[in-house]
């Protein structure tokens, strides 16, 4: 049985091999892009049946980061709608004959985590400038800056090894199921697969919204509203 | 077989087996409690479910944790290199 850990290179450009999962996140890519161009070439005020939903997708996601954040949606939008977008598809990417999801790889799923930890520096900076930013390591509290700055490290760590062990090991126990029991028997455990696949990545962007929210300085408490 | 491999398998098999009894006991817990609170309020059943959903994501992660960790004695042992 192949190392899940491991990944096979398709071919390779000069010096450096492209895998598999490389070749399908740049698949999920081009369709996540061009689909998207595609649709939103031609808006009007009268939706069409695909605006409509593609509008009822952007609402949630807004609803979410208003939910989660506290915040106006407008910076976050892009960021956090793309990572949803990418990682669903790429966990229901398995649907199709022959492919592996990508993020079943740990490269995929650090990357995405390394651009989580880069964006909640970016947005802690926007927000507070660099002072308001290191100030947020401070709180509650001066006592827990070392424990702020080990946080910030392990929590990105937790991100990946949460998306890539949920998606690896529902590849991973497919595949035994197969070769232990044969055709149509693994038929329910891909059912839950899929599920397990919308959950995560619906959490990968709820953290990632928890986490930049917290590394956001706001002077004033946050006030909620009524449920 | 050398006596490494054999540990590394048998501490992988413990890893999993271990690893997956806190879990279970926290998931039963949440799922329990959330039952509990759409019974009492069923109106807010569709906030409580999405929680739900979140937490018990957040749960089952430290057995994949330990998942990981055993796949990691499996496959990437750098004793057995």
């Amino acid at each position: 049985m192949n190392s899940p850990l491991a990944s096979t290179p398709l071919f390779h450009i000069g010096p450096a091999p492209v895998t598999e999962a490389v070749v399908a996140t740049w698949a999920i890519m081009a369709i996540l892009v061009g689909g998207s161009a595609a649709i939103t070439r031609r808006l009007s005020l009268q939706p069409s049946k695909i605006q409509a939903v593609c509008e009822l997708v952007v609402d949630t996601v807004d609803g979410q980061i208003r939910d989660t954040m506290q915040l106006e949606p407008g910076p976050y939008r892009a960021f956090i709608g793309t990572l949803f977008a990418f990682i669903f598809v790429a966990n229901w990417s398995s649907l199709v004959p022959g492919v592996q999801p990508p993020t079943a790889h740990l490269e995929t799923d650090a990357a995405l985590a390394l651009l989580v930890f880069l964006a909640i520096i970016w947005f802690g900076i926007r927000a507070g400038g660099v002072r308001g930013y290191l100030a947020t390591f401070a709180t509650p509290s001066v006592v827990m800056i070392p424990l702020n700055l080990i946080e910030a490290v392990t929590r990105t760590f937790s991100l990946f090894v949460r998306l890539f062990g949920n998606v690896m090991s529902g590849v991973f126990v497919i595949g035994i199921v197969l070769s232990l029991a044969g055709l149509l028997v693994p038929i329910p455990l891909m059912a839950l697969d899929l599920l397990i696949g919308a959950v995560q990545a619906y959490i990968f962007a709820i953290l990632a919204m928890v986490f930049i929210s917290s590394a956001i300085a706001d002077p004033k408490p946050k006030k909620r509203t009524a449920p | 077989m050398n006596w490494l491999a054999f540990i590394s398998i048998i501490s992988a098999a413990l890893a999993v087996s271990f690893g997956a009894i806190g879990p279970a006991l926290a998931e039963g817990r949440a799922v329990a409690a959330a039952m509990d609170a759409i019974a009492r309020q069923p109106e807010s059943a569709s906030t409580i479910s999405r929680t739900l959903f979140v937490g018990l994501a957040m749960i089952e992660t430290m057995a994949i944790y330990c998942l990981v960790i055993a796949l990691l004695l499996l496959f990437a042992n750098p004793l057995l290199k």
